[in-house]
């Protein structure tokens, strides 16, 4: 998953906590380290993010803009491609969060109990994560090939039909998902086995004692208590899937056609073509259909976050 | 503190070194200019054997190669390179709208006052100019090419089969080709840019018959569009040859490189294509090459077929490059022109046409495709293509003509949606009328 744009809301931090457990500890390191990193936000965060809402109503050739007002957002959305990337970016965000999180928690309850390979299950289930996107993107599209690829010969030996993976118009999409999951499944279960591991086991012992089920106890203990786990899941899977770009250009560019384009991916192809007011527009477009999407999520996962 | 100053000293006088050995070639005598080129491998042993032979001649420059990729990446590279005055010395890139559209005038050197101008072709110079009267800044590289169709004669031969002049003749040899176990029409969407053929190579066809249709189509009038006749017979037999069934299983994902090895092996028959690829045969099929011909798009009203050419690839040189630096480019470009590199040219690229300058003359052991092309020239029946007489080329013409192909969108539809994609490029050029 990406790094976020959106701010999480999560416990709050008021200054009185701070200063309760803060006074006796005085930094040995002034406040002015701060600068070198404030700078560097500022610079190369801060001032094009505020620099791309101006330009989003410009006609913008990188040296010259002329403003031109809504223009931009109106051709935007005039876009018949455009109604088809936000189509596809939601069914690919909400798909790929939903896949990972009942993914993710079911690993993470197998990965953290007695099982036999337990250390390397958990290397294998964490080691896409680490790999880069892009050679994963050209691994897949060469695997999956239709006619050379290797998954299909292997289907096609045992007599089972041969799908076009990235090249059927109706299975594209799905098959990125599937790329995207694979790939970004070992944070989920590594952040739901974080929650897992810290539900104290006096709970389990008093189930067990009581005699409950295995799946009375995953219903009752396991899946309320790590429910700001699950929060953390959903939150970051969406983003991360809402602005995906990466899996699906190194495997598809968008196609076959439009049939696997996602905002992401119109955007780039925006401002490939030079049309950089245009692409600016569509990024501010997508930063506030992001944030109207997971603002309330975010509020809604943690409105019943108290402090202990 | 004396510590500190000889540990000061020290930094400095190494600074000064390193800064003295990254200046480069200056420091011998020698000047070193880069040379960006594709990354196509035909393209890049070309390079090298131009750049080989340059270096010879000229023992005090030195030329590096750098690549960028093909297609739509490649376009974004050199748009953003020539934007940031990051591009190298000398660059090898596309005429017509591709260089037209990123501001020649203010980003590139003006070369008509050089030794070679005046034996470029006029046609040649208007693909590489900007809005200043009198200036181009391209010179020509490699030999013009042409659109329409590139076929197998070994199995038209066999199947006793003769060059189609219209499209219900195409389509009558296409099923037989079909009912003989061929493939009647390659289609290879593994690279995507090979979809645009039936469109981009019908319009000397649409030249032919209405001279004025490229520039009604730059005004923005209302007849001149795609999604009217004669533009939309290119979308309506894109969509034709899939409703037909008469392309190849692996249409969606088979790449260029490997369609021209099927056609060479008459494993398919007939292709669309620009004839530029030719080399990429020589490279997997050499002994096939002379299998290969070319026919014009064939027409549905009757006129004689047209080929529409391709002007070959320009060397340009951005304004960024200075001093010895733009010296030793302006040579680089000149030695194209002269008789050491129209040779190279000639034996290092395959001629896929005839010559963009009269300094360049074709050998007589070009292959049987070549000979077919310039049949087409020294009849007369050519038209530019319209990226020459037009700024005006959308960017999503290839995804849109991918659409119509694998059966998402119909012809009208693709072309409908073509003509408001051109909408959104017209505007950001500032081209009157849109």
């Amino acid at each position: 998953m990406t790094t976020t744009a959106v701010p999480v809301q999560s416990l709050p931090a008021g200054p009185s906590r701070r200063g309760s457990t803060r006074r006796a500890r005085r930094s040995v390191y002034p406040s002015w380290f701060y600068i070198p990193a404030i700078a560097l936000y500022v610079v190369f965060f801060a001032v094009p993010t505020f620099a791309s809402f101006y330009f989003a109503f410009t006609r913008w050739s990188l040296f010259d803009s002329t403003f031109i007002g809504f223009d931009n957002f109106v051709q935007f959305f005039q876009d018949p491609q455009l109604v088809n990337g936000f189509i596809h970016t939601f069914e690919y965000g909400f798909s790929t969060s939903a896949i990972k999180v009942v993914l993710g928690l079911a690993l993470a309850i197998l990965l953290t109990s007695p099982v036999l390979g337990r250390g390397y299950l958990r290397a294998v289930v964490f080691f896409p994560v680490l790999v880069s996107t892009i050679g994963v993107g050209f691994i897949f599209k060469n695997l999956l090939d239709p006619f050379h690829g290797m998954v299909n010969a292997v289907l096609g030996a045992v007599g089972l039909p041969k799908p076009g993976w990235f090249t059927d118009p109706n299975m594209a999409l799905g098959t990125i998902a599937g790329v995207d999951v694979w790939k970004g499944v070992g944070i989920a279960t590594l952040i739901f086995m974080a929650g897992i591991v810290a539900i104290p086991q006096e709970y389990y012992e008093a189930a067990r004692m009581d005699g409950a089920s295995s799946w009375r106890i995953f219903r009752s203990i396991t899946l309320p208590l790590s429910r700001p786990a699950m929060g953390t899941v959903i939150i970051l899977s969406l983003i991360g899937g809402l602005r995906s770009f990466d899996v699906i250009w190194a495997t598809t560019n968008g196609g076959p056609g439009f049939a696997s384009d996602v905002i992401a991916s119109v955007i780039y192809k925006e401002y490939q073509f030079g049309l950089y007011g245009l692409s600016t527009a569509g990024n501010v477009i997508l930063f506030l259909v992001v944030t109207a999407i997971m603002v309330p999520i975010s509020w809604f996962i943690n409105r019943k976050e108290v402090e202990l | 503190m004396r510590r500190g100053l000889i540990v000061g000293a020290a930094v400095v006088a190494a600074g000064l070194a390193l800064a003295g050995c990254s200046a480069g070639g200056s420091g011998g005598g020698k000047v070193q200019i880069g040379y960006l080129v594709d990354n196509a491998p035909a393209t890049q042993a070309t390079a090298k054997k131009f750049v080989a032979a340059f270096e010879k001649a000229n023992p005090d420059i030195t030329v590096k190669i750098q690549q960028k990729p093909q297609g739509a990446d490649g376009d974004n590279m050199v748009k953003t390179k020539l934007a940031t005055g990051d591009m190298e010395d000398v660059f090898q890139y596309n005429s017509g709208s591709q260089i037209q559209g990123d501001h020649p005038d203010e980003r590139l050197v003006d070369l008509s006052n050089e030794s070679w101008a005046k034996d470029v072709t006029q046609d040649f110079k208007d693909s590489v100019s900007g809005n200043v009267k009198g200036a181009f800044y391209g010179a020509p590289f490699g030999t013009t090419f042409s659109g329409g169709i590139m076929y197998n004669t070994a199995v038209y031969q066999k199947l006793g089969l003769s060059v189609p002049k219209t499209w219900d003749e195409f389509l009558a040899n296409s099923e037989k080709i079909k009912a003989a176990g061929i493939t009647p029409v390659l289609q290879t969407f593994g690279d995507t840019w090979t979809s645009q053929l039936f469109v981009l190579a019908d319009f000397a066809n649409i030249n032919a018959t209405d001279k004025n249709w490229a520039k009604d189509y730059t005004a923005n009038k209302s007849d001149a569009k795609y999604a009217k006749q004669p533009g939309l017979l290119g979308f309506e037999h894109t969509q034709e040859v899939f409703d037909k069934k008469l392309v190849n299983d692996d249409y969606a994902s088979l790449t260029n490189v490997n369609g021209l090895k099927a056609l060479a092996e008459g494993t398919a028959a007939q292709y669309p294509m620009i004839t530029t690829v030719l080399p990429n045969v020589q490279q997997s099929n050499p002994d096939k090459i002379n299998d290969i011909g070319y026919f014009a798009m064939p027409t549905s009203d009757g006129t004689a077929p047209h080929m529409t050419v391709w002007e070959p690839n320009g060397l340009y040189i951005p304004k960024s490059t200075t001093g010895d630096k733009l010296a030793a480019a302006k040579k680089l470009v000149a030695f194209a022109s002269s008789k050491e590199g129209c040779q190279i040219q000639v034996e290092a690229q395959l001629p896929t046409g005839p010559f963009a300058t009269s300094a360049c003359t074709l050998p007589s052991d070009v292959p049987t495709l070549v000979k077919d092309e310039q049949k087409y020239q020294d009849d007369g029946d050519t038209g530019l293509a319209l990226e020459f007489l037009s700024p005006i080329k959308g960017p999503n013409l290839e995804k849109i003509l991918i659409a119509v192909a694998t059966g998402q969108n119909t012809a009208a539809q693709g072309a409908a949606l073509y003509d408001q994609d051109v909408t959104k490029q017209a505007q950001q050029l500032g081209i009157k009328g849109w």
